[in-house]
C-alpha cells in the first residue's frame, strides 16, 4: 500500500497533519501500538523538519507485510553537514520553530533512535531526502 | 490516580474531555519542550506544560498521551480544542506555576518518568 502527503513549508498550524493521517492508517491495519508510536514519532519529527526548514516537500510511504518505508523529500536549503546536524543539541531552527516547542537539536537523533534504518541525503541549495524504515517482523 | 482527582488537586478547569475524567494515570512528565516529550517511550503519562499551541496537542497525539495540564494559566484555543476532541483527550487549564503543580502531584503520589 502506498500513501502520499504534500507538506507546506512554514505552515506550523498544519504540521503533523500527515503523521496524524498515517497514524490512523496504522491503527486500522492493527499494527502493534509500540511500533505505531515509534513510526509516528519519527514521522512527525521529520514532518516538522520539512515545515521548519524547507519550502515544500512530499512524504511517500510504502507499507507491506515486511516493513514500513517512509521517504520524505523536500525542496529547501539542504543540510551542509549531516554529521553535525545529527548531533544532539545542534540546531539551526528559527525563533518561530522554538516557540512551537521544537528546535532543540533533538529531532534527527530521535528519528534515528526510533527507526530501524535511517538514511539522509542532502544537496545544499536544493533539498533533502530522508528515508526511514521500520521492520514489521522481528528476527 | 483518576484525572478527576488530579483536576481537583490543581484547582484546574476541565476544558475538553469531561466524559473521560474517570481515566487513571500513574506518572507525569512536565515540560515546555515538545522535543523532550517525543523522546519518551512510556505512554501511561500525563503531560504538564506551559506551551499552549496546536503542536502541544499534536505531540501528545503522536506520543499516545491523552491528558494535558496547561499550567501558568495558559489558555486552550479553538484549534487545540478541536484537535484534542478528535483524539479523545482531556485538557485541563491550571492557574498554578509548573513547580507548584508538579509539587502537588508528586506529593499526592504520582510518579516521575525518570
Amino acid at each position: 500500500m502506498q500513501f502520499e502527503y504534500i507538506i507546506e513549508g512554514g505552515n506550523f498550524s498544519k504540521a503533523g497533519t500527515a503523521s496524524s493521517l498515517f497514524k490512523k492508517v496504522l491503527k486500522q491495519l492493527n499494527v502493534d501500538p509500540k511500533l505505531i508510536k515509534r513510526t509516528v514519532v519519527a514521522l512527525y519529527e521529520a514532518e516538522v523538519n520539512i515545515v521548519a526548514h524547507a519550502y515544500n516537500g512530499v512524504i511517500r510511504i510504502d507499507i507491506d507485510t515486511e516493513r514500513i518505508y517512509i521517504n520524505l523529500t523536500d525542496n529547501g536549503p539542504g543540510i551542509p553537514d549531516i554529521e553535525l546536524a545529527m548531533q544532539k543539541g545542534y540546531s539551526t531552527a528559527t525563533p518561530e520553530v522554538r516557540e512551537m516547542g521544537f528546535g532543540a537539536g533533538m529531532g534527527l537523533s530521535n528519528i534515528k533512535a526510533n527507526a530501524d534504518n535511517l538514511r539522509i541525503q542532502s544537496e545544499v541549495g536544493k533539498g533533502t531526502t530522508v528515508e526511514i524504515e521500520f521492520l514489521l517482523k522481528e528476527d | 490516580m483518576k484525572i478527576e482527582q488530579i483536576a481537583e488537586l490543581l484547582n484546574g478547569k476541565v476544558v475538553c474531555g469531561e466524559e473521560y475524567l474517570d481515566r487513571c494515570v500513574n506518572s507525569v512528565f512536565a515540560s515546555d519542550l515538545m522535543s523532550d516529550v517525543l523522546t519518551l517511550r512510556s505512554d501511561d503519562l500525563l503531560l504538564m506544560t506551559g506551551l499552549g499551541n496546536v503542536q502541544t496537542i499534536r505531540t501528545a497525539e503522536m506520543s499516545d498521551i491523552n491528558t494535558i495540564i496547561f499550567v501558568r494559566n495558559k489558555k486552550v484555543n479553538e484549534e487545540m480544542l478541536q484537535l484534542a476532541a478528535e483524539n479523545d483527550m482531556v485538557l485541563i487549564e491550571c492557574p498554578y506555576s509548573m513547580f507548584r503543580a508538579s509539587g502537588i502531584l508528586y506529593q499526592a503520589g504520582l510518579e516521575p518518568i525518570y
